[in-house]
This record gives structure tokens, sequence and C-alpha cells, in this order.
């Protein structure tokens, strides 16, 4: 019960900000301060995001769609790079620098491009996703591995473990913490990134629908669908850090023992 | 019958010579000491006897056979207890079964009649953040039991502990080297805890390291409270002390 209630009070601070936020936005329409078409009241955001309800859990289907499979492919990519790049250390000074390079393309410049070669359809939204989700996580991995204090690995090794053992049972583990946090990075960058690709071709999607309602001037609604990406982006972050507590069990023990 | 043999294992690590022809061995069931000041050398010497690291000369003996440099062979619990913090207690003093090749289950199995013996019951399923210091030493030293035939090498399995716990430890330490069979070398640099727990010191000193001394002790286990201020004793320690300050 007590847990519960302080639970309640941590948030509490964070809870009066965005009132306080909220209410500021709200002051500043009443008054006309700032003029209505280029700041719609929360009111109208609120009764916007109502009424296009519909076409927006639409559009939203598709771009999670994409975000998803998108993130499934980079992480996956990520780990087999990662691991692969732990193992061999040539493969880590071949590897290194050209993930670093590719860390500085802008997304917004490679977007267009992928469209010109992929066409309209889903394939360049999901590799874009693919292409902007695979660091984070990769650069985790990579930490995590090496994070792993070598007195486990002697550990083991005096057990007499086999590599591929000492991989799954030492390496793995220790890594785990940072992998989840450059994949809570990576989750938000997915939807992100996936909007920010249809904004540049396509039929359906967020994004779509964005450059829709911006051609419309349709202030309030671009303000609602701004702050639905961002619930459901705060939702899928929410939901990496539910499986990193169902991943990692020990964790919960380690915390409860630091208080 | 010696089990385990060092001979003339020297080292160095980037040039410099930290240990130099080092000479020892170890008798079956017999309790050993490795004594030292910090930086001598002594887990080097583990890490050699232990085939994590090779020497630069010399070679270490298990029953006879060369296990230079051949890691896997002698169990090792090194300074820190090293429990992997996302396995259950079970499943960690378990693991060199695992790794042997059992199946998880059956290796549970196959340890879990040994955790009360070890002290250890009710701790089976916990993670290794809610044991105390004290059960972590306990559960490192039944896994490192569990992976050995016949000898065990301990760094400093004591030194991590407040002096209370430290002297209960102690107690158990010698009442489970009464019931096991196990050939044990260890580091301490606790003169106390050489001439009490162990069979036999040896003290390790200089700059490289080299086996200043040998001590035998020659007392009855399991050794009574009166020892500790008995002449022997004093006689012991003042022998260990001339040992560690002796020159070159
Ligand atoms: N991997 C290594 N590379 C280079 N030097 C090392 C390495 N490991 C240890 N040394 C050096 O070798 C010397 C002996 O270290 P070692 O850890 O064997 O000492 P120790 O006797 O176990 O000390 P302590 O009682 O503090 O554990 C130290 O001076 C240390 O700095
Ligand atoms: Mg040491």
């Amino acid at each position: 019960m007590r847990r519960r209630f302080q639970s309640i009070t941590n948030k509490l601070p964070a809870i009066i900000s965005m009132g306080i936020l909220l209410a500021l936005w709200h002051f500043l329409c009443i008054t006309k301060v700032v003029p209505d078409f280029m700041l719609p009241s929360p009111k109208a955001v609120a009764i916007a995001f109502y009424e296009d309800l519909d076409l927006i859990l639409e559009h939203a289907g598709v771009t999670l769609t994409e975000a998803f499979y998108g993130l499934l492919i980079g992480i996956l990519f990520a780990f087999v790079i990662a691991t692969v790049m732990e193992r061999w250390n040539v493969m880590y000074q071949a590897f290194y620098p050209i993930m670093i390079v590719t860390q500085t393309i802008p997304t917004i410049a490679i977007a267009p491009l992928l469209v010109l070669w992929m066409g309209f359809g889903m394939e360049p939204k999901v590799t874009l996703v693919a292409i902007t989700t695979f660091f984070p996580v990769a650069v985790g991995l990579l930490d995590g591995y090496k994070s792993v204090d070598c007195d486990y690995i002697h550990l083991m090794r005096s057990m007499g473990a086999s590599r591929y053992r000492i991989f799954v049972n030492v390496k793995l583990p220790g890594a785990l913490p940072h992998f989840f946090s450059g994949l809570k990075v990576s989750t938000s960058y997915a939807v992100v990134g996936a909007v920010i690709s249809e904004w540049l071709g396509g039929f359906e999607g967020l994004g779509v629908y964005m450059t829709r309602v911006k051609k419309a001037y349709a202030f309030d609604r671009m303000f609602a669908v701004i702050l639905f990406i961002v619930v459901i982006s705060l939702l899928l972050m929410l939901l990496v850090n539910l499986m990193k507590t169902i991943c990692m069990p020990w964790i919960r023990m380690e915390k409860r023992r630091e208080k | 019958m010696i089990v385990l043999k060092a001979e003339n294992i020297t080292k160095a690590y980037d040039g410099v010579k930290v240990i130099h022809n080092i000479n020892m061995h170890l008798k079956k069931g017999e309790i050993v000491s490795l004594l030292g000041v910090s930086g001598v050398g002594k887990t080097t010497l583990f890490h050699i006897l232990s085939g994590l690291f090779e020497p630069d000369e010399g070679r270490v003996m298990l029953n006879g056979e060369d296990i230079t440099g051949k890691s896997g062979k002698i169990s090792y619990m090194q300074q820190k207890d090293l429990l992997l913090p996302h396995k259950k207690i079970i499943d960690n003093v378990s693991m060199p079964c695992v790794i042997k090749g059992m199946k998880k289950k059956e290796a549970r199995k196959k340890v879990e009649l040994l955790f009360r013996q070890f002290g250890l019951e009710g701790c089976e399923y916990k993670y290794p953040s809610q044991l105390s210091g004290g059960m972590r030493q306990r559960a490192a030293f039944l896994r490192t039991y569990v992976s050995s035939n016949g000898v065990a090498l301990l760094d400093e399995p004591f030194s991590a502990l407040d002096t209370l716990t430290k002297s209960s430890m102690h107690k158990w330490y010698l009442n489970m080297m009464d019931q096991i069979e196990m050939g044990t070398l260890f580091i301490t640099h606790d003169i106390h805890e050489a001439i009490h727990l162990s069979d036999r010191i040896y003290v390790l000193g200089g700059k490289p390291g080299i086996i200043k001394g040998e001590i035998c002790i020659e007392q009855e286990k399991p050794r009574k409270e009166e020892f500790e201020f008995s002449k022997e004793y004093a006689e012991y320690k003042r022998q260990i002390v001339d040992a560690l300050t002796a020159q070159a």
C-alpha cells in the first residue's frame, strides 16, 4: 500500500508540470496572444482528435506495422552484426568505422532515395526504420558485451566452459541492460522514422495523414496527430520497460536491495 | 601422496617479473595456505596453477599429468564470489555440472542435497543479490566444491567478510573440510587465518615474489580455542613474520 502511494507521489511533480503547461497553452489561446490558426486551443485539438479518430487509427495501423517490421529487422541485424564483431576482433575493426559513418547520414537525406529505389509501398519505410533503429541496438549490445567483467570469463574457463557457453551464460545476459537502453531509443526512432518516410511519399500512414491535413491548413488536426504520435511512442517505451522487467527478473531484486 | 605440484614457475607482465621460480605442492586432502602481502603475485600464481595463464617458465602437474596452460582441470574460486547475477543460486552452483554436459534438471537434483550440508537451505531459488556476503561466499564455495575433483584453489575466500562473519566462516570451513575430502590451497594475508586453518603455510615475498618459507603447523584438528593463546601459536607467528620480513 505504501509502495503504491509512493509511486503516485513520485509522479506528482511530472503531472503538475504537465498540467501547468496545458493551462498555459489554454491561456495563450483564449487571450489570443497567439492567433487561432497558428496555435489551436487544447479544446479544438481534442475535438479534432475525436472527430478524426477512425481515420487516425487506420493510418496508425499502417505506421505501426512499418515501425514494427523495421524495428524487428533492425534488431535482428544489430544482434547478428554486433555478435560477429564481438566474436572476431577483425570484424570489429572492419565494421565499426562504417557503422559510425552511416550514422552521420541524416535520415531525411536517404528517405527520398529509398522511395526512388523501392517505390511508394511499405518497403522503403520498413528499410528506413531498420536503418535508424539498427545503430542504438548494435552499440548497446557492443558496449554490453564489452562491459562484462573478465573475471566471469575466467571463472567459466576454469570450469571448462566452451566459447559458446560463455557467450550464452555470461556475455549475453551481461549485455541485456545495455541492449534494452538501446532498444528504448530505437523504439522511439522507429515511429518517427516511419512517419518521416511516409511524408516523403506514400498513400497511407500517419505521415501521409499529416501532409494531407497540413495542405488543408487544419492545424488542430495536425496537433492532434502529433500528440497521438507522442502518446504512442511513450506507450511503446513503456512496453520496452515491461519487457525488460520480464526478461531480467533479477534486476528487480537488486533494486529492492539498493533501497 | 602429492596431487598438485608447481615446478619452477616464473611469470612476467610486460617484461617485469612478478614471480620467480616457485616450487610448491599439495598433498591429498591437505589444507595449505599461501601467505603474502598485497601485490606480491598470489593471484597471478593461482591463475597459472588453474591454467588460465601460461607461465613463462615451469610447469604445473596434476596427479602426474602436465596441465600447464590447460584450464578446466582444477576448480578455482577467485577473489570475488563471481556468482552470475542472472542465475538463481541453485543454477549458479550446478553450473559446473551443466558445463560437463548434464541436463539442467539433473544438475539441480545433484546439488540440491548439498545445500543443507553447506548451510544454504532456503537459498536455492534466490538470486545472488538477495544473499548476504557470507552466504554468497558459501554459495561460491559450494560451486567450487561441486566442480572439484579433489583439489581446489581459493583466492582470499574470507577477506571480504567482517570479523565476526569471518570467524564463524572459519569454523564452518574447518567443519566442512572435515566432512569433504578436498585438498585446498588458499590465499590469505591474514597470519592468524593461515595458522588457524592450515596444515602447511607457504610464505611468498619479495620482488619478484619467491617462496620465502614453508611452515608446517603440527596441531591436531579441529583446533581448540586455547591454541590461539599457546606458546606454539606464538612461535608459528614469529616464524611467519621472520619469513615475511627476511631479506632475499
Ligand atoms: N593482467 C595483468 N597485467 C599486468 N600486470 C598485472 C596483471 N595482473 C596483475 N598484475 C601485476 O602483478 C602484480 C601481482 O598481482 P597479483 O594480483 O598477482 O597480486 P596479489 O598478490 O594477488 O595481490 P592482492 O593481495 O592485492 O590480491 C601486481 O603488481 C599487479 O599490478
Ligand atoms: Mg590477489
